[in-house]
């Protein structure tokens, strides 16, 4: 299934998706203007087999905006999206459909994403079913090769069960396993396991790392830096709709350049008492997109601003204290 | 911390039915004090009896429950006699914080009218004083006054529990509850109102049971905490000694599956799930999921032993290692 194995997998370039907020029945009627949510505004990266790029940021931050505008569940306005060396950005619904397959995504939620009339066998099943591949015989081959892959081992033993049978981690691992029989070379994981309990977490990502290791490409959505800083090979920061700083990830998490960066770093609380932080905590909350302020989008709430961040609007750039040639940082005073 | 006991619970057991004549015995036998002034954290996962523990205290718990023991609030027994005995302590002594504070606001009624409820109901203050009273906690918790004739959906995420906290000060109460009060909430603002919650203690000498599934969170914000699994307490000590020496393998691996910012370690997974608490256990709780259990976990249950200053853990081990030194 690979064809153009040395380049990136995926890369996004210039990526801007804005959604109109509805006006209701009295804006319409009053004729106020269109406003538009400018939810990605710019946003670049690369992303490579066998590597896994966690995107990270507050709510509102244009992250799984990214996710799905990559995956084309929703259109974006501007940019590129290059899959294996296509474009997919101006691809019909109807010739985008085999590229569809290679790229999975896995939902935050194991307890809304499984059908709960459906067995395992089902669920795993379907995905074939939609995309007309395989005999029946094929299909339960397939279906039981993705949930040991998925660590559900022997699969006969979770194949008749329905979800309300499982455990969180289980379903999790069923989610995983549906998304794993088309043999995808891009998993788009959008908090994948926020919603499980913490003694459960560490079984799915390591899974999710050894996805990686076997060479799918892996977009990890994530609110979590400290899952990101151990899970990740590189993290991207966002901040309404743009990354703010990139780079491996242990050297955004233990060198971060950007003020934002830097501020989210320090109000990550620690589970050791004793490993005590001055938090930076930013004031007010992160404006609304609709309303992205000039220049510089962090400056209102920046403790480095100058009157020049109100009027420039910085680019990724290799800060000067970076450690590595791969880092940037969004940030004229870095 | 002033050293007084403010609020006890002592052997607190709720059970719910569940409708086709089984029961859920969802606390088992939870004891706790709490000293005026005090942050406590009582953590958990999901199921094991945590929320269910402070809901009785607020005597909130749904008509399917039945609860056993005592919870004294200054030497007064507040399941003595149901509703008759919580009532006039809810919100006026112990006041509640509720995960996700949409729940606990009616969409329907302007902020400042709801905080200023609890205040009416006890006869603490009302009209043109009332109002005042709402002005000034809002004003403290970060809310302009002004705001106090806005609905709740106009509130963001973290307005809505600053908001909250206003109005579980509302009748100066002396032990607050919060359950996941910044489990919904971005860490920015999860940071902000842990802050705030932090000086709200203080400033009105607040005794706080946080109550979450967050280690980080609790090592934050408390000095003491509880662990809790199944329906029980497991262990019980200062913060700094359950993640530095722990004595019970759950709170062991608990903090072993923690992700932290700077370590690189590889990241605990507990096998298996929960007992199931709609049937009669046998043995440690724990122990088809523990990588610690001997002989006797699968057949005597492990009472709450004292293992060291202000340190409680449930757990043979313990035992067995005394009697293999002595």
């Amino acid at each position: 299934m690979t064809t153009n194995g040395s380049g990136p997998l995926l890369e996004v370039e210039g990526l801007v998706t804005r959604y109109p907020v509805p006006r209701g029945i009295v804006g319409t009627l009053a004729r106020r203007p269109r406003e538009r949510v400018h939810a990605v505004e710019g946003v670049s990266f690369r992303l490579r087999r066998g590597e896994m790029l966690a995107l990270v940021g507050e709510s509102g931050c244009g992250k799984t905006t990214t996710a799905q505008s990559v995956l084309r569940l929703v259109d974006p306005d501007e940019g590129a999206i290059r899959f294996d060396g296509t474009d997919i950005m101006s691809l019909s619904h109807r010739k985008l459909r085999p590229l569809r397959r290679r790229m999975q995504l896995i939902y935050q939620d194991p307890y809304e994403s499984l059908d709960p009339r459906f067995r395992v066998r089902a669920t795993v099943e379907e995905p074939l079913l939609v995309h007309g591949i395989g005999s029946k015989a094929e299909r339960r081959q397939e279906a039981e090769r993705a949930l040991e892959l998925a660590g559900l081992s022997p699969a006969a033993l979770y194949l008749g069960r329905y979800p309300h049978e499982l455990s969180g981690g289980q379903r999790q691992r069923v989610a995983i396993a549906a998304s794993l029989v088309l043999h995808p070379d891009l998993l788009v994981a959008d908090e994948p396991v926020s919603m499980l309990d913490v003694s459960v977490r560490a079984g799915i990502l390591a899974l999710l790392d050894d996805l990686r290791a076997r060479g799918l490409a892996i977009l990890m959505i994530t609110h979590d830096l400290s899952t990101a800083a151990r899970y990740a090979d590189r993290i991207a920061v966002m901040y309404l709709g743009r990354i703010v700083e990139e780079g491996p990830a242990r050297e955004v998490v233990d060198n971060p350049q950007h003020p934002y960066t830097r501020a989210l770093l320090s109000v990550v609380p620690r589970p050791d008492p004793r490993d005590r932080v001055a938090p930076e905590i930013l004031r007010g909350e992160t404006p609304n997109p609709v309303d992205v302020p000039e220049g510089c989008r962090f400056h209102p709430r920046c403790p480095l601003a100058i009157p020049e961040c109100r009027e420039v609007d910085p680019e990724l750039r290799r800060p000067a204290a970076a450690r590595s040639e791969r880092h940037t940082a969004a940030c004229i005073r870095v | 911390m002033s050293g007084e006991r403010v609020l006890e619970i002592e052997d607190l057991h709720v059970w719910f039915e569940l409708g086709d004549g089984r029961e859920l015995h969802a606390v088992r036998g939870v004891s706790l004090a709490l000293e005026g002034g005090e942050r406590f954290g009582l953590v958990g996962e999901s199921g094991s009896g945590k929320t269910t523990t402070i809901l009785a205290v607020m005597g909130l718990l749904p008509p399917n429950a039945s609860v056993a023991g005592r919870v004294l609030l200054d030497g007064q027994d507040l399941l003595a006699r149901g509703e008759r005995s919580a009532r006039p302590h809810r919100w006026s002594d112990v006041a509640m914080v509720f995960q996700g504070a949409m729940n606990a606001f009616n969409p329907v009624q302007r902020i400042g009218d709801q905080i200023a409820e609890p205040m009416e109901l006890h006869e603490v203050a009302e009209g043109k004083e009332a109002r005042r009273r709402v002005a000034e906690l809002l004003e403290r918790v970060g809310i302009p006054a002004a705001r106090a004739s806005r609905y709740p959906h106009e509130f963001s995420g973290g307005m809505r529990q600053r908001a909250a906290l206003a109005m579980a000060l509302a009748c100066n109460p002396k032990v607050l509850l919060a359950d996941e009060p910044t489990t919904a909430l971005d860490v920015m603002v999860q940071a902000q109102i842990l802050e705030l919650l932090t000086s709200l203690a203080n400033d009105f000498g607040l005794a706080v049971v946080l109550v979450t599934h967050d280690l980080p969170v609790v090592a934050h914000v408390c000095s003491r905490a509880a662990v809790m699994y199944a329906g029980e307490i497991v262990e019980t000590g200062p913060v700094e000694a359950l993640y530095h020496e722990p004595r019970h393998p759950y709170t062991r691996l608990l903090y072993a599956a923690t992700p932290e910012l700077h370590a690189d370690g590889d990241l605990a997974s507990i096998p298996g799930a929960p007992p199931r608490l709609d049937r009669p256990l046998a043995g440690c709780p724990f122990q088809p999921r523990c990588d610690r259990a001997f002989a006797p976990c699968t057949e005597e249950h492990p009472p709450l032993l004292g293992v060291g200053p202000g340190r409680e853990a449930a757990c043979h081990l313990n035992t067995a290692v005394r009697e293999v030194q002595a």
